[in-house]
């Protein structure tokens, strides 16, 4: 029977209330009182030396508070990186400034070369359109490879060259590889791209800011996945003001994909505006905006071989990865091609010898952070891809080659630094197996043949590094920020539980699932536990939420604080029922002495914590305790896919028929939210494997614009999703034995769309090897007649 | 969205003399033109706005047997009422855009902008449609004239729009992926005294007759009868989302298919 409360109870989002009826609260819901308007002046050409900007015209006009260009900015700090990578012989990466308004130069379309504050926006408008300004137009660069280039555009001048790092992980003796390599009876060799997307929350960025004279004190309301983070970074990097006279509020927010992960220009910006103006300033993304400031995702180039021995098993991978990190380092975007990326090239294989090569590049582009996945579905792409084509040049079962070089003995070891601590990736793909009705593919082949259409079956697995840990172990990786979270348990007099939380719920359901354990724990009705987030006048520093992390993290910090609290609790209990504490159990909301019928129910001994008449007094008085968790690894959600396609061959039209995953998330709380959170990744991946294309001209002027160019999925795109979580190896290491699922859904669909595709191309007689994502009707079209 | 000048008239003579006006445009239903003006990408002086006027709306049939669609007609309205009188008509208003777009774009505003990848002028052409302004008739061979051209002038007013109806028609519309507009639209219809087939999305030059597929069709009108025939991909658009040679092969095909499922 299924539960219908607590851990493992499909409990209704209770955020969906506000969500669905139009209550929710929103960045852009917040107005202050005398706000002011920000308009910024955004360059509309990707590379240029700024000669001279005259604000005078743009000051005179109606409403204008103040314009800021670069030159308000000397001597404030730049957008700092949290990630220092050191290349492959331990050098620091090189790392440009990042201004919060453009100084010198500017380097990607829509980089900010001033900034109007005016009574409405629309005057602000106005006014940027009388700022006069000499921008000389420089040469672009916008291909990664070009960029590498001796001689190439160089889009910092002070930087030797345009490659941030050349980056090595795995062994680092090329003549070890090559050996592998030379012996190997078989070598599969591929090239291929990860297509750039845009993340396109549905709400945009927003951050409105205000200034207390009369305390000194700064509030902003901003649009963030942690705010804490970006309090931190802003404080100290960027405005140097002490955190506790910086408030940063994350109310309700609409998706973020990672896209608001990160610190953003304006956000420092308003906050800076807001004490120079004296007047609260108030910043609104349009999608137009989003387009060219947020940052964007994915952007490889790659060149992958694998070698396998003559029984078909893997003895070695070699990948070149070109990654384009845009025009600025952006908040983490330096581990996303590195740490979360190189060290998933084991992928579910023990594949003995491994080499990840990185050149991490600078271009005249919007700047490229993490994106759901984040460098986790770049490597699994990859790696899919070339077993898929090894399977395919070998003649081989593409299950049976995966199934045979499998990790199936745990804890292992990768060559690429990660110990995986649980897995059972043959019983994983056994349940995708039964799910996807891999049996009755053969028929439904022919049918599809029977209507002029090409069907194919596309199989992927995926492992997934979640939970990014342990502090003291990315530290030495060059992370500049601990990856701990923190929780604070506040039990209130009469027995209801408002939890602060380090992390932050901008869909993810937390609300809803968080409060499933504490309810569990204690034995309580869902209904009496809160989750508190987003504010960091209210919670415990914390990291937020990102990489699939809040369960993992912050909901061991949960558990910890709440173990904590039952442990007081106990003690109060055995106060009032003069029992040994050691004797105290508690079940059901009710603590009785073991082997009695005595008992003291949870209300009761909530509330004499807070009326301490008759309490021991060696126990301190109220019940709230708050608990810091950094866990000791990674964890590591693994899956199959399948997914299932037809082509249309006289359109190259491809159309997902059926989509299948088979996920090991470990232990699950709410089985609803996790369907819900691999649908989503799914659509996602689906969106990128299809549709989503960010595209450049060597101009460096975004093609793909608006939605009239970028192509979302849209609910006629993607099937009806089949979804089986019920393969589970709990993690070993954190108290609720979680993994994560808000990714997996992104990573592990692409490759199983492009291996469908190619099946099915394949068994039309088209010998197609592969086709760069988005796999438009175009693409397929000129693939087959290629 | 600059400021400007905003009149509504209630008779199409009114629309005319506010139109006379300095740098005054007409509004149709305003589903390209207000995000123009959103973007600052256009500053008339003066809107006229065409939605009051209620003699420039409906559908009905004319002594002739042929469809008049008045040009403030929105297409949810043509999808709704043209349904049994030119059933392919209004299948194809009945695909443009999404609801908010059906409910406030009309017809006369789509055919004046005349977007190369719009399905109405697709429609017009292949109908042989006769477009009537408040000052003459323009029959649809002569209407456009290449992207967002044709030969309006200004101040004029496309108060309806006469469609032949024929004896079998059909649209087929292969989807631009993210405008969702056509990326190749093919419009087949088969009159008493031939075949018309006129093709939007594809070419730089805006909607165009496929004359050889006509002639072809006009012999004998059967998917088959089209095969052998080849556009030539040079005035063909390139771009993101299909190459001019996709396009080439994609107004093929879809003049088969549209003529398979005219039946």
């Amino acid at each position: 029977m299924p539960k219908d409360s607590g851990i493992g109870a499909s409990s209704k989002r209770r955020e969906d209330v506000r969500f669905l009826t139009g209550s929710g609260n929103y960045t852009d819901d917040i107005n202050v009182r005398g706000q002011a308007y920000v308009y910024f002046l955004r360059s509309d050409i990707a590379h240029g030396r700024i000669n001279s900007i005259d604000t005078s015209d743009a000051e005179s006009m109606p409403g204008v508070v103040r314009v800021f260009t670069g030159k308000d900015f000397e001597g404030v700090g730049g957008l700092p990186c949290g990630w220092e990578v050191a290349d492959r012989h331990g050098a620091p990466m090189q790392e440009p400034p990042h201004p919060i308004l453009a100084q010198g130069k500017v380097r990607h379309v829509g980089d900010p070369i001033a900034a109007v504050v005016a009574d409405s926006l629309e005057q602000a408008r106005d006014a940027a359109e009388a700022i006069a300004f000499d921008i000389e137009e420089l040469p672009t660069v916008t291909d990664m490879k070009a960029a590498a280039q001796e001689g190439s555009v160089k889009v910092h001048d002070d930087l030797k060259n345009n490659i941030c790092y050349d980056w090595m992980l795995g062994e680092a003796d090329n003549a070890k590889v090559d050996e592998v390599f030379a012996n190997a009876a078989h070598v599969t060799t591929l090239e291929l791209t990860n297509n750039r997307l845009v993340a396109n929350p549905m709400e945009p960025r927003v951050c409105v800011a205000e200034y207390s004279r009369g305390t000194d004190e700064y509030t902003l309301y901003t649009t963030s996945q942690n705010p804490h983070v970006i309090r931190l970074l802003m404080c100290a990097f960027v405005l140097g003001l002490p955190e506790h006279k910086v408030r940063v509020v994350a109310p309700d927010v609409g998706g973020g994909f990672g896209s608001k992960i990160f610190h953003y220009a304006e956000e420092a910006f308003c906050t800076f505006a807001a004490k120079a103006c004296n007047r609260p300033v108030k910043w609104t993304s349009s999608r137009s905006e989003a387009f060219l400031s947020d940052a964007q995702g994915r952007d490889h180039v790659t060149t992958i071989q694998l070698a396998l021995d003559a029984q078909n098993n893997f003895i070695g991978l070699r990948t070149d990865t070109y990654a384009n990190l845009g025009a600025y380092l952006s908040t983490f975007s330096s581990s996303v091609p590195t740490w979360l990326h190189g060290t998933l090239m084991a992928g579910n294989y023990k594949t003995p010898v491994i080499q990840v090569n990185v050149k991490a590049m600078f271009t005249n582009t919007v700047p490229v952070d993490a994106y759901r996945g984040a460098g986790r579905p770049e490597a699994t792409f990859q790696l899919e891809r070339v077993i898929d084509k090894a399977a395919r040049e070998l003649g081989v079962d593409p299950i049976a080659l995966r199934r045979q070089n499998f990790i199936t003995q745990f804890p292992y070891d990768t060559p690429v630094a990660l110990t995986y601590d649980t897995g059972d990736y043959n019983g994983t793909m056994d349940k995708l197996e039964a799910a996807a009705d891999l049996a009755g593919f053969a028929a439904r082949r022919a049918q599809s043949e029977a209507n002029g259409k090409l069907r194919g079956l596309g199989i992927n697995c995926y492992i997934e590094a979640c939970g990014i840990a342990p502090s003291n172990i990315v530290g030495m990786l060059g992370a500049r920020a601990g990856l701990y979270d923190a929780a604070t348990v506040r039990v209130n007099a009469t027995g209801s539980i408002s939890v602060m939380v380090g992390a932050h719920s901008h869909g993810q359901g937390h609300e809803t699932a968080f409060p499933q354990v504490v309810a569990e724990m204690i034995g309580i009705d869902e209904s009496m536990v809160e989750i508190v987030h987003g504010d960091t006048s209210k919670i415990p520093f914390g990291m937020g939420t990102y990489g699939s992390r809040s369960l993992a993290v912050c909901g061991s910090a949960m558990v910890k604080a709440t173990e904590k609290v039952i442990d007081k609790a106990k003690k109060i209990a055995a106060h009032l029922l003069e029992a040994s504490e050691a004797d105290i159990e508690l079940k059901d909301g009710q603590f009785t002495v073991a082997g009695t019928d005595k008992s003291v129910a949870w209300g009761d001994v909530t509330l004499t914590a807070y009326v301490p008449h008759n309490f021991p007094l060696e126990v301190e008085p109220g019940l709230e305790e708050t608990a810091f968790y950094d866990p000791a690894n990674f964890t590591f959600p693994a899956g199959a896919y399948a997914c299932e396609v037809e082509v249309d061959p006289e359109t190259g039209k491809v159309t997902i028929e059926r989509f299948t995953a088979a996920d090991d998330f470990g232990n699950i709380i709410n089985p609803m939210i996790v369907d819900g959170q691999v649908h989503g990744g799914i659509g996602q991946g689906i969106g990128q494997a299809l549709l989503e294309n960010c595209v450049y001209d060597e101009n460096g002027q975004l093609l793909s614009a608006s939605y009239m160019d970028y192509a979302m999925p849209r609910a006629d795109d993607v099937p009806f999703y089949t979804v089986d979580h019920s393969s589970r190896t709990p993690c070993t290491h954190n108290p609720l034995g979680v993994k994560g699922c808000g990714e997996a859904g992104a990573i592990g669909s692409p490759p199983a769309v492009v291996n469908a595709v190619i099946d099915a191309l394949h068994s039309g007689g088209k010998k197609v090897e592969h086709i760069d994502m988005p796999v438009s009707p175009s693409r397929v079209w000129a693939a087959m007649n290629g | 969205m600059y400021s400007f000048e905003f009149e509504k008239p209630s008779t199409v003579a009114e629309a005319v003399a506010a139109l006379g006006a300095e740098e005054a445009q007409a509004l149709g239903g305003g589903q390209t033109l207000i995000p123009t003006l959103k973007q600052r990408l256009a500053a008339p002086a003066k809107l006229v706005s065409l939605s009051g006027i209620a003699e420039m709306k409906g559908v009905c049939v004319e002594d002739d047997g042929s469809l008049a669609i008045g040009g403030g007609t929105t297409h949810a309205t043509v999808a709704r009422e043209a349904a049994d009188k030119y059933p392919a008509l209004a299948e194809l208003a009945s695909h443009i855009g999404d609801p908010a777009v059906r409910n406030r774009g009309t017809i006369g505003g789509s055919l004046a902008n005349n977007d190369p990848s719009a399905c109405y002028p697709a429609a017009v052409l292949g109908s042989g449609a006769t477009i009537r302004t408040n000052a003459r008739d323009i029959a649809a061979d002569d209407f456009f004239q290449g992207m967002f051209t044709t030969a309006l002038s200004d101040a004029e007013i496309i108060t309806s729009v006469r469609f032949p109806v024929p004896q079998a028609a059909n649209y087929q519309k292969f989807l631009q992926p993210a405008s969702r507009f056509a990326l190749v639209g093919v419009f087949v219809a088969r009159y008493a005294d031939g075949v018309r087939v006129a093709v939007t999305g594809a070419s730089e030059d805006g909607v165009f007759r496929w004359g050889e597929a006509e002639q072809a069709l006009s012999r004998e009108f059967r998917p088959d009868a089209v095969m052998g025939l080849r556009i030539n991909p040079m005035n063909m658009i390139g771009d993101l989302h299909g190459s001019k040679e996709y396009r080439a092969h994609l107004v093929g095909v879809l003049t088969r298919r549209a003529v398979a499922a005219a039946g």
